[in-house]
């Protein structure tokens, strides 16, 4: 049954508590002949007990919200990953790049923690992906780490901004900003572009992603001379915010913070244009979905929000981008999609270069990466193994998604 | 003062959307003594049907004609109608004399099906739609610097148009009346010659059509439909569940009384204390009703029962 060394010292490796879990693991392993292959053969080429060089497919993970209210979040990035891996496999199958093939597997989360908890385990435990891609949602990602990070298999999340995400472990990285940084340029937006002294804040309470970026954001915009006139809290599933903006109108601010998710962001500033409030409103990176106008309407034109990148921009790299998404899916990639492709072809990157694909190695090897040119910019993983990008704030305009200004970081 | 206008205009139209609900609840309860835990799914049902509806006649933009509105009102309630007959024909009727808890968890098992069933491609998907605006998002007039929006009054126009018609139909109809004899005593009914299964399946087409408008009323006020199985709709249905159960389960008029009191609590907690604890001054009532007075605030002892 013990079919490799590198099994066997990943149960050695692994708490009592984890034991029982691997052994099963183990036992499911047998049946699953197509995962062994790829984890097998890797541990040939690390432990270099001889000259038989594995070719087969590498498998990765991928746990996603492919359904539910952040279902834009998976789709897109899941889109993203796949046309990195078919243009790595194209790249393979003409002779043009030396290395092994990817085949990925998704596994839906609908956004709810417990399923991410599930998706990830089976993910490790049962098809013994060599590396992990995901999530979208900070408090999702957060749920994937730790397991990640217990089972020593390297984690990637493409767009999670919350920074405790990384500080599960050496096992865990992102390729995208992170909140801190990404609440300063709301802040300095509204209070250099818009002019805005006073600032009311409107976050969801239930996402440690709306939370984090919610402090960060009041944070700086006090730092920057404004005031914060009011603070309130929504719950995921409660669509009715008619108090909260009540005592928000009643405040009469000159920009709303709305750090949340695109769906219940477009069904609050519907809300809130119903109710006269006037004021613009101010999003992150979580407002970025084709969603948000379907939903929101001309409730949300003329509202801004940080994005990792826009569509629009004038580079060589995400002109050429753009256009291959648009030839295989037929839509315009947003950041989501952008990052799930960076994060990807980050991975191709460590994965060619990684002595083993051992857990420890791969993450040592992705710890090292620097300079990795991406749609979404330059990606360094820094000690924290976050990377620090610069950060561009969009103007929603129908259909449009205008970049105002760039923020370096 | 202008906040204290809002948070009552916002108690009046929430009131009203868990009136419509909890009367389902009541209804069903009355006649059959089960709590019906598949009926928030109709109401799910109920206003993703008048999104299916709007999407077939092509009324997904925003330029759609006056009479849109209450075309698809009819469309929606008559489709839930016909699920609910169908529910009851299928999952409930079998088990008509089995004991009632037979019957109460094949309701969880009907709400589970529909749920799931409703996250099909083929049926409405997994992705939140923007539900159509049937209605102007202006105001149609102003109190105290509050804007009041068409929806608003249609929803509460609506909801006492129906309440009053089923008050009517309940108290003053042979249907009515063949209805509050089942409830009585259902063998007793029968011997007295009233056809008992064709009651009850009026009873749940009724409920079920009530759901529909509520959901369907529910989805133009908020704009955002989420997948069926989304946590959105359990807590609608839950709450209209409690004010049922607050209001006296089985009596029509607690449901209503029930429903504006949940109703406005929420509200005024919710502008007034805190938003994040909305939940817990709803379910605090149920508790303090449970407790307090145990038939619910308009009693078990009335003949009134439908």
């Amino acid at each position: 049954m013990n079919l490799t060394g590198w099994r066997s010292r990943r149960v050695r490796s692994v708490s009592s508590l984890a034991l029982a879990v691997a052994a099963l693991a183990a036992v499911s392993g047998c049946e699953q002949k197509r995962n062994t292959t790829g984890g097998g053969g890797g541990t040939a080429t690390g432990t270099g007990t001889g000259g038989t060089v594995a070719t087969g497919p590498i498998l990765i993970g991928h746990y996603a919200s492919m359904t539910g209210a952040e279902a834009t979040f998976g789709q897109s990035t899941d889109q993203g990953i796949r046309l990195a891996i078919k243009e790595r496999n194209a790249a393979i199958d003409a002779g043009t790049l030396k290395g092994r093939k990817i085949t990925l597997s998704t596994l839906d989360d609908a956004g709810k923690p417990q399923d991410a908890g599930n998706a990830v385990t089976r993910l490790v435990t049962q098809e013994k992906v060599t590396a992990l891609l995901g999530e979208v949602a900070s408090g999702l990602s957060m749920v994937g780490g730790q397991i990640a990070q217990q089972y020593k298999v390297p984690m990637i999340s493409p767009s999670s901004t919350n920074p405790q995400v990384t500080q599960i472990g050496d096992m865990v990285f992102r390729v995208c900003f992170l909140d801190d940084f990404q609440g300063m340029v709301m802040a300095k937006f509204a209070r250099e572009e818009l002019k805005a002294q006073k600032a009311a804040i409107l976050f969801d309470q239930g996402q440690p992603y709306s939370k984090g970026l919610a402090d960060y954001a009041e944070k700086a915009f006090k730092e920057m001379g404004g005031t914060v006139v009011t603070r309130q809290a929504y719950g995921s599933s409660d669509p009715d915010v008619s108090a909260q903006l009540s005592s928000i109108k009643e405040a009469n601010p000159d920009v709303v913070f709305l750090p949340g998710y695109y769906t219940q962001a477009a069904n609050i500033m519907r809300q809130a244009r119903k109710l006269g409030i006037t004021a613009p409103f101010v999003g992150g990176d979580g407002w970025d979905s084709d969603k948000l106008e379907e939903i929101g309407g001309d409730a949300v034109q003329g509202s801004y929000y940080s994005n990792h990148y826009s569509p629009e921009e004038d580079s060589p790299v995400v002109k050429n981008f753009v256009a291959k998404y648009k030839a295989e899916f037929g839509s315009l990639p947003d950041g989501l999609a952008a990052l799930g492709y960076d994060a990807a072809n980050l991975l191709f990157v460590a994965l060619d270069k990684s002595p083993s694909l051992g857990g420890t190695d791969l993450a040592a090897t992705i710890a090292g990466i620097k300079d990795f040119v991406g749609v979404t910019g330059t990606i360094t993983i820094d000690p924290q193994r976050d990377a620090s990008k610069s950060a561009v704030v969009v103007k929603v305009d129908k259909g449009r998604r205008v970049p105002v200004k760039r923020y370096a970081p | 003062m202008t906040k204290f206008v809002q948070v009552c205009l916002n108690g009046l139209t929430l009131g009203s959307l868990y009136a419509l609900i909890a009367l389902g609840y009541t209804l069903v309860y009355g006649v059959l003594r089960f709590i019906n835990f598949a009926h928030s799914d109709v109401v799910t049902i109920g206003a993703w049907m008048a999104f299916v509806f709007c999407g077939l006649i092509g009324w997904l933009g925003t330029d759609s004609p006056i009479f849109a509105m209450p075309f698809i009102l009819a469309l929606s309630m008559a489709a839930c109608a016909l699920l609910g007959f169908t529910i009851e024909r299928l999952a409930y009727r079998p088990l008509r004399r089995a004991p009632r808890l037979n019957v109460l968890i094949t309701a969880i098992g009907v709400s589970l099906f529909l749920q799931n069933a409703g996250q099909l491609k083929w049926v409405f998907g997994t992705q939140p739609q923007a539900m159509p605006k049937l209605l102007s998002e202006q105001a149609l007039f102003t109190i105290a610097n509050v804007k009041v929006p068409v929806v608003d009054v249609v929803i509460v126009v609506l909801a006492f148009v129906l309440l009053v018609w089923l008050q009517y139909l309940v108290f003053r109809t042979r249907l009515g009346q063949a209805m509050r004899a089942v409830s009585f005593d259902e063998r007793t009914a029968a011997l007295m010659g009233i056809n008992v299964d064709w009651v009850v399946s009026i009873t749940f087409m009724i409920g079920s059509a009530l759901a529909a408008a509520g959901g369907m009323m529910y989805g133009l006020r908020y704009g955002t439909l989420l997948q069926t199985a989304d946590s959105v709709w359990v807590l609608l249905g839950l709450k209209a569940f409690v004010a049922a159960v607050v209001g006296g389960i089985g009596n029509v008029r607690g449901a209503v009384a029930g429903a504006f009191l949940i109703a406005f609590v929420e509200m005024f907690g919710a502008a007034y204390r805190s938003p994040q604890m909305r939940d817990v001054y709803v379910f605090g009532i149920l508790i303090a009703v449970l407790i307090l007075k145990p038939g619910g605030l308009l009693g078990k002892s009335t003949v009134e029962k439908v």
